[in-house]
């Protein structure tokens, strides 16, 4: 995995800590081309990836990049499934087997046919291989060498004890995207117990990782633990406590720790974009065990 | 351990399913839905019992507690079968179909002594919390007027909907979405007395309303407005916002950030003289599982609590919840008196 990776939530209106900025973002976006160039300014100083949820505009966007040869070669998508609001709202409205009708792809043949089955079998690994493949069908031609299974999916399984489900998300990721599967999760310490249990070791975890210890659940010093004692290939997300903590500190905090392969940030103006990059690269250099702990 | 069953898995009841088993003071039991695929699902692939009949599970596996999560036409008979037989009990929002049932729930549970709950959630949210004790506190001086903003985008085109689309089953923005503030300005302002105006539009539901917006005044004679929009699709997701307005100040809060602006600094405390920000990450109790927000494991860990003698049972019971009912049918009352 990359060091750095950019992430989508400011494209789309994602802030955790502010309402406010989160309706003014979505409006300073609503040109694709204002994303692209974002995304392109990012990758040209320094950022690796991109990783994005399996968002309607982020479709729309693909159709763009696979028209640009030379963006569609060079840049890698780290995609994260499924954009679980457009589930959450379904649930509201259709119900849980309205939004199963919704989300099939049943529109094709092929897929009806393996959906229709799979749903008279009471087959929900089969379904779920479907619902992934539907949401990754944006991606096609394009490179996402590592796919990350969403926060409130992961974690909804992981309260459930649904051991299986997430062997087979791993499994299944692997065999049909040649892809390594990730997981985002706000709750890593248990995650990383569940995944060992399943037989999964050193998996690509995405997770709250910052020095006010905001959405660490557990707390903070049960995180530094785990990262210290267990294998894990770590990413780091909301390392500026969703953007409120000093990013000079949050950024020396986050690169002192062990197995933090990745760093994950968004940013949407050129200022704060440059700004984060440098205090990443500045932290890494002084730490030379951390950066042969990245090398991978 | 706390033996806890779950009633109806739906949206709302997967989701306090999942933070339950993350819970590792909770032992969940047992669990019921009348869907046979959904109890076949989770049968299939997690390590709960389940069951399409509540009663059966309730007599199998003898909860303490129980989480009652389905239509709310079902609340009132449901919460009444579990109190009679002396279990406690974690009802969703809204309460009951109509105040007259929940009164009777209100009563069998005072008089059997059982822990009560409904899921108002966003009273476990921090901003509003820190809002709710600076008035308390007279952080702002005397109340002049509140405003309530609530929108989101449920219903964002016309489509075949399920008992959320039909009006007497607990149905439609005014009982599914709008109660959540109604019960946020009984609790931080002031009980709601009197509805003073209404308007309830439908926009792209057939047989319910998907916009509220409403005059309210409190006992203590507050009043305010009250907008609420559930087919709005500039919002990715609910989104409340309150602006209250004192003689000493101001707020405008929603569940991420607070924004307090003060005539005076208010001593003892991080807000001085001017405006003050405070954000989620500043103001939300640490939990120990997470699934969709703080405010949905504090609500459960708080229940548990609750049960285990660690907290006073005296946030969202049953009775604040009756109390919100009653505005509800205000609301109600006061828009079908305008049409008769």
């Amino acid at each position: 995995m990359h060091r750095i990776i950019f992430g989508d939530n400011q494209f789309f209106g994602v802030n955790h800590v502010s309402d406010e900025k989160s309706r003014t973002q979505s409006i300073k976006f609503k040109e694709d081309k204002t994303i692209l160039n974002t995304i392109d300014f990012a990758l040209g100083n320094g950022a690796g990836a991109f990783m994005c949820t399996t968002h309607d505009r982020i479709s729309k966007l693909n159709e763009v990049i696979r028209q640009d040869i030379k963006m569609a070669n060079s840049l890698e998508f780290y995609p994260c499934l499924p954009y679980a609001h457009k589930y959450a709202n379904a649930l509201t409205e259709l119900g849980v087997t309205g939004t199963i009708k919704e989300y099939l792809p049943g529109n094709i043949l092929g897929s009806f046919m393996k959906g229709g089955i799979a749903y008279m079998k009471n087959d929900y690994i089969a379904m779920m291989e479907l619902l992934i493949d539907a949401e990754l069908k944006m991606f096609r031609n394009l490179h996402t060498p590592v796919i990350f299974l969403q926060n409130v999916i992961t974690d909804l399984l992981l309260g459930l004890k649904m051991k299986n489900i997430l062997k087979s998300y791993h499994d299944y990721i692997i065999k049909k995207y040649n892809a390594e599967p990730g997981y985002i999760t706000m709750n890593m310490p248990a995650l990383l117990n569940m995944l060992e249990e399943i037989g999964i070791s050193n998996p690509i975890i995405c997770s709250s990782i910052n020095i006010d210890g905001f959405r660490m659940s557990g707390g903070k010093a049960l995180y530094e633990n785990t990262l210290k004692t267990k294998n894990v290939r770590g990413v780091a997300m909301q390392v500026l406590s969703g953007g409120v903590a000093n990013p000079e500190k949050s950024i020396e905090y986050v690169c002192s720790l062990p197995k933090i392969e990745s760093i994950l940030f968004g940013a949407s103006s050129k200022e704060n974009i440059i700004n984060t990059i440098s205090l990443i690269k500045k932290y890494d250099s002084k730490d030379s065990l951390n950066i042969e702990s990245v090398a991978v | 351990m706390v033996k806890i069953g779950v009633i109806g898995i739906g949206k709302m009841g997967i989701s306090h399913l999942s933070i339950l088993g993350g819970n590792p003071n909770v032992d969940v039991v047992g669990i019921a839905d009348n869907s046979q695929m959904i109890m076949e699902a989770i049968g299939k692939y997690a390590p709960f019992k389940c069951y399409t009949n509540h009663i059966e599970m309730i007599e199998n596996e003898r909860p303490e507690a129980v989480f009652v999560s389905t239509p709310t036409k079902y609340h009132f008979s449901m919460v009444k079968e579990l109190m009679v037989k002396g279990i406690h009990v974690f009802v969703e929002k809204p309460f009951c179909l109509n105040s007259k049932e929940g009164a009777e729930l209100v009563e069998i549970a005072n008089s059997k002594k059982l822990i009560n709950q409904v899921g108002y959630h966003n009273k476990f949210i921090g901003t509003f919390s820190e809002a709710k004790n600076i008035i308390k506190h007279g952080g702002i001086g005397e109340i002049v007027h509140f405003s309530v903003e609530m929108h989101g985008p449920v219903v964002i085109k016309k489509k075949e909907g399920t008992w959320r689309s039909k009006p007497n089953e607990g149905g439609g923005c005014l009982m599914d979405y709008a109660a959540h503030s109604i019960d946020l300005i009984n609790n931080m302002i002031g009980k709601i007395n009197t509805v003073e105006g209404v308007l309830i539009k439908s926009i792209y539901s057939k047989d319910v309303e998907d916009a509220v917006y409403a005059l309210l005044k409190t006992e203590n004679n507050i009043s305010g407005v009250l907008n609420v929009n559930w087919s709005d699709e500039t919002y990715r997701k609910m989104s409340t916002t309150f602006t209250i307005l004192g003689t000493k100040g101001k707020i405008i809060v929603d569940s991420t950030e607070i924004k307090a602006y003060v005539k005076e600094t208010i001593p003892d405390s991080n807000y001085f003289k001017g405006w003050n920000i405070y954000h989620i990450n500043d103001l939300s109790e640490k939990v120990d599982f997470y699934l969709r927000g703080e405010e949905y494991s504090a609500q459960v860990q708080y229940f548990i609590e609750t049960l285990e003698g660690k907290k006073e049972n005296n946030i969202n019971t049953f009775k604040s919840a009756w109390e919100t009912d009653q505005v509800i049918e205000k609301i109600k009352c006061y828009n079908n008196t305008k049409h008769a």
